[in-house]
């Protein structure tokens, strides 16, 4: 149990610092549903840097993954609650301009406060599905 | 490809190993802690708090600092929003994207992370949201358009009223 708060805060860590150098060196927001919506309808010269950060999104993943167990997981949900899960969340990132990372992390850095009202938002949103789903008990 | 562009690159590789590295440790790529987190009312596993509050501390210290500079090190600018007011249209988003993440237990980055899995779930989930990012992202240029449309087209589409 102990471990599992100093893991979460370690490897919150790594995501802000992630995004720390994105900021610092690039001036970019590294939000994830931004970096992978701009691949949607491709510009010139802003391409490659979002491949090169979804390559490293999932290499970095598999690294670490040889060290934590468990690293990957599965939730409960079909693949039909899944599919809408997914749609909503697509959807739902690109109406709200940013997901966790944009939003959650950066934004709320920046002391934006749409990014506060956003991950609010969210964070109550899916507070409320998950509990209509499995109870308040 | 100049070098400044190659080193964009470089540190956009580096950044994403790093996030995706951090997304498995923290636990963020287990759904079922994610509906943990979620569920306040239930049996609370409030340790991913720590992971949103680890990423704002270091980030904000970073903001800091980078903010004191005019401009990034590879960049001319900071590409930052510009707007700062609350619409409708953002906060029905956060809320839409609320309903799929409690759904599904992913949200955007740990959900491609996943796909390092090999697992079907983060796949369906992962082209589902492209799905929905891309049918919202054509729906919103068809917004423009129209209203661009309405507001420089219109004097010449409308009939001029004989008097």
């Amino acid at each position: 149990m102990q471990s599992s708060y100093l893991m979460a805060l370690a490897g919150g860590g790594l995501i802000g610092l992630s995004a720390a150098a994105m900021m610092f060196f690039n001036g970019r927001v590294a939000g994830i549903s931004g970096i992978v919506g701009g691949l949607l309808r491709p510009v010139a010269g802003e391409v490659s840097w979002r491949l090169l950060f979804v390559f490293g999104l999932l290499a970095g993943g598999l690294v670490a993954s040889r060290g934590v167990t468990p690293a990957f997981g599965a939730s409960e949900a079909g693949m039909g609650t899944t599919l809408v899960a997914g749609l909503l969340v697509g959807i739902g990132t690109r109406l709200g301009n940013g997901c966790t990372s944009g939003h959650g992390v950066c934004g709320i850095a920046r002391g934006s406060r749409r990014s506060l009202a956003a991950t609010l938002t969210f964070i109550a949103t899916g507070a409320l599905t998950v509990h209509l789903v499995r109870g308040f008990a | 490809m100049t070098a400044r562009h190659r080193l964009d690159g470089a540190v956009s590789l580096v950044a994403g190993l790093t996030f995706g590295a951090g997304l498995v440790l923290s636990g963020m790529t287990q759904p079922a802690k994610v509906h943990g987190f979620l569920h306040f009312f239930g049996r609370w596993d409030a340790s991913l708090a720590f992971v949103m509050g680890g990423a704002v501390v270091v980030n904000a210290l970073a903001w800091q600092l980078a903010r004191r500079r005019m401009k990034p090190l590879l960049a001319e600018r900071f590409s930052l929003p510009a707007r700062s007011d609350l619409d409708p249209k953002l906060l029905a988003g956060a809320g839409l994207f609320g309903v799929g993440w409690g759904l599904g237990g992913f949200c955007p980055g740990p959900a491609l992370t996943s796909l390092a899995s090999g697992a079907m779930q983060p796949l369906v989930f992962v082209l589902a949201m492209l799905l929905g990012l891309g049918l919202t992202a054509a729906w919103e240029h068809r917004q423009r358009a129209v209203e661009l449309g309405a507001s420089e087209g219109a004097p010449e589409a409308v009939p001029v009223k004989q008097s």
